[in-house]
């Protein structure tokens, strides 16, 4: 699936299964989460990420230790009168878009 | 000059009102390139959002051209501000104006460096865990957080929403707080902002840059053993000297503790992590941004737009914060951070039971050398040590220089009680005065 030129040794370079850390990470969890998010990686960025992700997670692994806190917070919903107001135009609206057809937004194809 | 630090990324004009009278008329501002300028690219940092013209100015924005300044450019920063050396800009690092080897601290680094470097008389820049704070800090200019509420977040690129507020950056700490005046005020287009007439014991007609007297005399400045714990030798010295200063000057110490801070980096983290693989979403190339040539359904072609556009640590921050929500990580990470957050919040408000403002190094480190830092993202994360408590409790803050360490400016945070903006203001003009 990934074809991305920077990938050079990746053949070469295991995912740190080696790692004793108990929040280690592996390179097929990295894919799932990047396919959660997508977001696609070429084969040496899961690799990477799989190593930094396991230093970061056992880093976050000290917020076991912080104690069950009373979240007492003075929030109260912001409401306005519903009136119609001016807005963009559709044509600022669309001005980003790379691809537009009949003042309508177009995607990629569904499947 | 500009050149050669790269601190800006667009440099365009907005002109000011020619009319307007008041300290901002004729000043130069330069704003950080993840807030809305109307016909000016607005490019975040990133690839992602390199031809993005917004279709309106931010409300800031409007506010400073009313009052007569003219913005002069649109300054580099860290990729959608998830950085602390404006080295994970898509547009090359800036360099420090103080020692052009070494960053400039970040994400708001090209705002900070460009007042260091006389480009603009003011800048604005966002601060989610310090990034209008640190780059200040790292440059020897003044910066300040404002307490989340006090500024309108409209026509700001989120990340993380709930910690984020624009801020001023500035040579000088009057300076810094008039723009402060100019940008403070309830904001229709921002359902967060508060009205300062509805805020107990807060001054809806207080003047920012006029609190900045330098008079400290009856002063109470807390001083937290854990935020000294660990920082740099060096930066230690020449913040105990300025609080030292202050004292002289007729402000009283104590010695304050905050246990909670040991976990805000922590939740700091994985509260904007999460907030930003959320946020983050909407970059899928159909409305604005850069889009694939790919051929594929839907989703192939989101995730490789998203790949194409996204540098390493945005993506990291992204990926991180989808692990965090997950299934199964949900409550060991989310709801961890989040008792975390209210914990620390629980801590400063019992602090300012007792001190008028809690003060700190603003970076326990001094400058990174360019390049130092990139490939350890965990050890870049600890440099937020002592900003990303702020965040999370909501508090106003500002770094003002304390001095130097081997040639490389040290900043001193004050951080005040939720809008608290003139006493901070107040304590940051003694220690520039001394």
């Amino acid at each position: 699936m990934s074809d991305t030129s920077e990938s050079t040794d990746d053949a070469g370079e295991a995912p740190d299964e080696g790692d004793d850390a108990a929040t280690a990470v592996d390179a097929e969890e990295v894919r799932h989460v990047a396919d959660l998010a997508r977001v696609r990686l070429a084969d040496d960025e899961v690799d990477e990420f799989a190593a930094q992700f396991g230093d970061i997670l056992e880093y976050f692994e000290a917020l076991d230790e912080v104690p069950e806190t009373e979240r007492e917070e003075e929030l109260v919903n912001v409401m306005r009168p519903d009136e119609v107001e001016a807005g963009l135009s559709q044509e600022a609206a669309l001005a980003n878009a790379e691809e537009t057809e009949d003042g309508f937004f177009v995607g990629p194809k569904v499947s | 000059m500009a050149a050669d630090i790269n601190a800006f990324v667009t440099e365009e004009t907005i002109e000011g009102d020619a009319d307007a009278d008041g300290p901002l008329a004729d000043a130069t501002v330069a704003v950080k390139d993840n807030i809305s300028t109307e016909g000016i690219r607005t490019t975040c940092g990133s690839e992602m959002l390199a031809d993005y013209v917004p279709p309106y100015s931010a409300t800031v924005v409007d506010r400073l051209t009313d009052a007569g300044a003219t913005v002069v450019g649109k300054t580099n920063m860290d990729e959608f501000g998830m950085g602390t050396t404006t080295e994970t800009s898509a547009f090359g690092p800036t360099r420090n104006p103080a020692d052009t080897d070494r960053v400039p601290g970040g994400s708001s680094g090209g705002s900070a460096a460009a007042v260091a470097a006389g480009e603009a008389d003011v800048a604005l820049g966002s601060d989610t865990g310090g990034s209008v704070r640190c780059p200040a800090a790292f440059c020897g200019v003044v910066g300040i957080k404002p307490t989340y509420g006090l500024v309108s977040r409209y026509g700001l690129i989120a990340y993380a929403n709930s910690l984020e507020q624009i801020g001023p950056i500035a040579g000088t700490v009057e300076e810094a707080a008039a723009a402060l005046d100019v940008i403070a005020g309830a904001d229709p287009n921002d359902g967060t902002t508060r009205d300062l007439a509805d805020v107990e014991g807060a001054d809806p007609d207080a003047s920012y840059a006029a609190a900045a007297d330098g008079d400290v005399a009856g002063l109470t400045v807390g001083v937290p053993a854990e935020l000294f714990d660990g920082a740099d030798e060096r930066v230690v010295e020449t913040v105990e000297a300025a609080i030292a200063d202050l004292e002289a000057q007729g402000a009283e110490t104590t010695e304050i503790s905050l246990p909670s801070v040991e976990h805000a980096v922590q939740a700091y983290y994985v509260i904007a992590m999460a907030e930003a693989s959320s946020n983050l979403a909407r970059f899928d190339g159909v409305r604005y941004g850069h889009r694939s040539d790919a051929d594929g359904n839907w989703n192939e072609s989101f995730a490789e737009t998203r790949e194409e556009g996204f540098g390493a640590e945005v993506k990291r921050r992204i990926l991180l914060g989808t692990y965090a929500l997950s299934a199964g990580y949900h409550d060991k990470y989310y709801e961890k951070a989040q008792d975390a957050r209210a914990w620390v919040r629980q801590d400063f408000e019992d602090a300012f039971e007792s001190v008028d403002v809690i003060a700190s190094p603003t970076m326990p480190v001094l400058p990174f050398e360019l390049g130092e830092s990139l490939d350890n993202p965990l050890r870049m994360y600890l440099a937020d040590a002592n900003t990303t408590p702020v965040n999370l409790a909501n508090l106003p803050a500002i770094s003002v220089p304390a001095g130097e360490a081997d040639g490389l400016p040290v900043g001193l945070q004050l951080v005040g009680p939720k809008f608290g903006e003139e006493t901070i203001v107040r304590a940051a003009s003694a220690v520039e005065e001394r």
